[in-house]
């Protein structure tokens, strides 16, 4: 018990704290006083002479902090729901983009790219939410019938590859958009603002709670489907509602983000190691490690080459793989 | 977004450049010797530029074919050749003897060679002399020598008259160049940047590290605002849809001065991200923009 109470404060701490560091640096030279400062001065009854100029302060709110709570939204989003994946599967390599939710994803904001994009910036985001959920729909009743996982899981990369290949036909046919779907396939967090944070907070919200809630029958389903049901649990329905869940989860971090890998798979790892492998601990766990983790990798793409950006896909697996691969070398075999 | 110059940019650039410089020199040089006996009938062009460049200069008769985005003007044979993923064989079915191209992608050069079809590379120029040229290029290659002359000698003129009027040494003024919505920009180096230094602006861009992104890079937003640009140019307006006031509805950019006073200027994707004969359009924007700009304290 006390492991796990030490491994997720550790994780909450982590997480408050590259948070914090995230809203202190940026491409605009803002004073770190000052930045806490109007981060304090923002609290009910405290006023603070900040040093800041309404310029500073403007960036500072409107622009560096959505950018931070975006980040953190979207990391713990993904690395939840690539933990309620693998729960689901007993597999410790799935994570959405394997159930086609990224293909979808990427399939809808291409053909919004190609064909709607006269329309504003607000019809990628939809068309990628709305895809990436069809995607997984798609893969659900391509395997109908079969209960087994695998079955699943096949018609999933098969429901994938299609949609990918259709994608791909799609851009070759209209290449001078290519330049736009390719950044968008890169992911990431440049135009954030409070409008995209209230817009996934309600979506987010719902997926985690529900995952949050089904962790114990994660773990039940663990022991096997005959031993889950001799336990009194409806197997193939928990499954039903956690990819469900999860597939929410994922398509609410894509919409506002992006196709951003890596993370789904990483981070549930990361939280095993830390907390052990009940999903009571790796589901919430996971949550405050891959906020933190998406939070620290998106810095690292606004600062490295500041004014400039970097892709954020590329630095979280640029950051990622790396890391991974030392967490894999150093542990026990924790996947079965 | 018809940017496939910026695409290039940011995934091949040192490849493409290394391409060019390799072909450019020996299909020309070639081809305008063979041309002198007689003047190309079936023309296919695969860049919008030099399209536009084709028609400018009269010898828009002799064109059977154009490319899929070669959108202007309204009267060049539109198909729907792809210019990024060129087919030799699609081009074929047109019988050319002359086919120009700004890239030699999918090995399209060779495999025309082959066949001995003459093609002429006219690549993303990066100054205003190279578009000069590659217009004149053309007028050899085609018989119209005179109507490119005189195209470039239009061209530069009414360039001189709109710079003339709105003033060379803008130095207290700073420009944004927007390419898309997610805030890819353009250094001085590339071409546009250098068109809008006919003016003198400095542009905020330039604090990236040019050898980067190729003078292509996506700037961050807390930076753009910092910086708090006198004009902002958006060549996103066609692709993106982005307009002043969407520009000023994005968060923070309330207090950009292009916002505040209103100096937000819409360009034309196309015309903001081709060479050809059009340019003076684009330089007449920057103008009015430059112009309408308050003079800084």
């Amino acid at each position: 018990m006390s492991r796990t109470v030490r491994a997720l404060t550790a994780a909450a701490v982590f997480a408050i704290a590259v948070a914090v560091l995230g809203a202190l640096v940026g491409a605009a030279d803002l004073s770190p006083w000052g930045v806490v400062a109007t981060l304090l001065d923002r609290i009910p009854l405290v006023h603070l002479d900040t040093g800041l100029s309404p310029l500073e302060q403007n960036i500072l709110l409107q622009i560096r902090l959505p950018r931070v709570v975006l980040a953190l939204l979207v990391g713990g989003l993904l690395a939840v729901a690539g933990a309620g994946y693998q729960g689901v599967f007993r597999n410790a390599l799935v994570d959405a983009g394997m159930l086609g939710s990224s293909a979808g994803a990427g399939l809808a904001a291409t053909i919004a790219i190609v064909f709607l994009s006269g329309l504003g910036g607000s019809v990628v985001p939809v068309a990628a939410f709305v895809g990436s959920l069809l995607g997984v729909a798609v893969s659900w009743f391509a395997s109908a019938g079969r209960r087994d996982t695998a079955t699943l899981l096949l018609s999933g990369v098969a429901v994938g590859m299609f949609l990918t290949a259709a994608q791909t036909f799609l851009l070759q046919r209209e290449s001078q958009d290519l330049q736009q779907v390719y950044s968008w396939m890169l992911g990431s967090m440049a135009t954030a603002s409070w409008t995209q944070v209230t817009e996934a907070l309600p979506y987010a919200a719902v997926s985690i709670l529900v995952l949050l809630v089904h962790s114990r029958r994660l773990d039940v389903l663990g022991l096997g489907d005959d031993e889950a049901r001799s336990l009194g649990l409806n197997a193939g329905r928990t499954r039903l509602i956690v990819i469900a869940a999860a597939s929410l989860a994922a398509a609410t971090a894509v919409a506002v983000s992006g196709l951003i890998g890596f993370v789904g798979i990483v981070v549930p790892h990361v939280a095993r190691r830390l907390g052990g492998p009940s999903y009571a601990v790796v589901l919430p766990l996971s949550l405050l490690v891959g906020a933190g983790f998406m939070e620290s990798a998106d810095t690292v793409a606004r600062t490295a080459l500041s004014p400039s950006e970097l892709p954020i896909g590329v630095v979280t697996a640029i950051v990622g793989a790396p890391v991974f691969v030392g967490i894999l070398r150093r542990s026990r075999v924790i996947t079965e | 977004m018809r940017l496939p110059r910026r695409a290039a940019a940011a995934t091949a650039l040192p490849l493409l450049a290394l391409g060019l410089a390799a072909c450019s020199s020996s299909p020309t040089t070639a081809n305008t010797a063979a041309l002198s006996a007689s003047e190309p009938r079936r023309i296919v062009s695969l860049s919008p530029t030099a399209t536009e460049d084709l028609f400018a200069i009269g010898a828009g008769g002799q064109v059977v074919a154009v490319d899929k985005d070669s959108d202007y003007p309204a009267n060049a044979p539109r198909t729907t050749l792809d210019p990024i993923t060129p087919s030799a064989e699609a081009i074929l079915r047109y019988n050319p003897d002359l086919v120009v191209v700004s890239e030699d992608s999918n090995g399209l050069v060779a495999a025309l060679k082959k066949v001995g079809v003459t093609v002429m590379i006219e690549p993303a120029a990066n100054t205003l002399n190279d578009a000069y040229t590659q217009i004149e290029q053309l007028g050899k290659a085609t018989g119209h020598a005179s109507g490119a002359d005189s195209t470039v000698a239009t061209m530069k003129s009414e360039i001189r008259a709109a710079v003339q009027q709105a003033g060379t040494s803008h130095a207290d003024l700073t420009y944004y160049w927007e390419l898309d919505p997610t805030y890819y920009s353009a250094t001085s180096a590339t071409f546009i940047g250098q068109i809008a230094g006919l003016f003198g602006l400095k542009n905020i861009a330039d604090k990236v590290d040019k050898a980067a992104d190729g003078g292509y890079p996506q700037l961050s937003s807390e930076y753009i605002v910092q910086s708090s640009p006198s004009i902002v140019f958006l060549a996103d307006t066609v692709c993106c849809g982005a307009t002043a006031k969407s520009v000023a509805a994005r968060p923070g950019w309330a207090s950009v001065q292009a916002v505040k006073v209103d100096d937000v200027a819409g360009l034309n994707d196309d015309i903001a991200s081709r060479w050809g004969p059009r340019l003076p359009q684009l330089v007449e924007a920057i103008a009015a923009a430059v112009e309408k700009a308050p003079a800084q304290r």
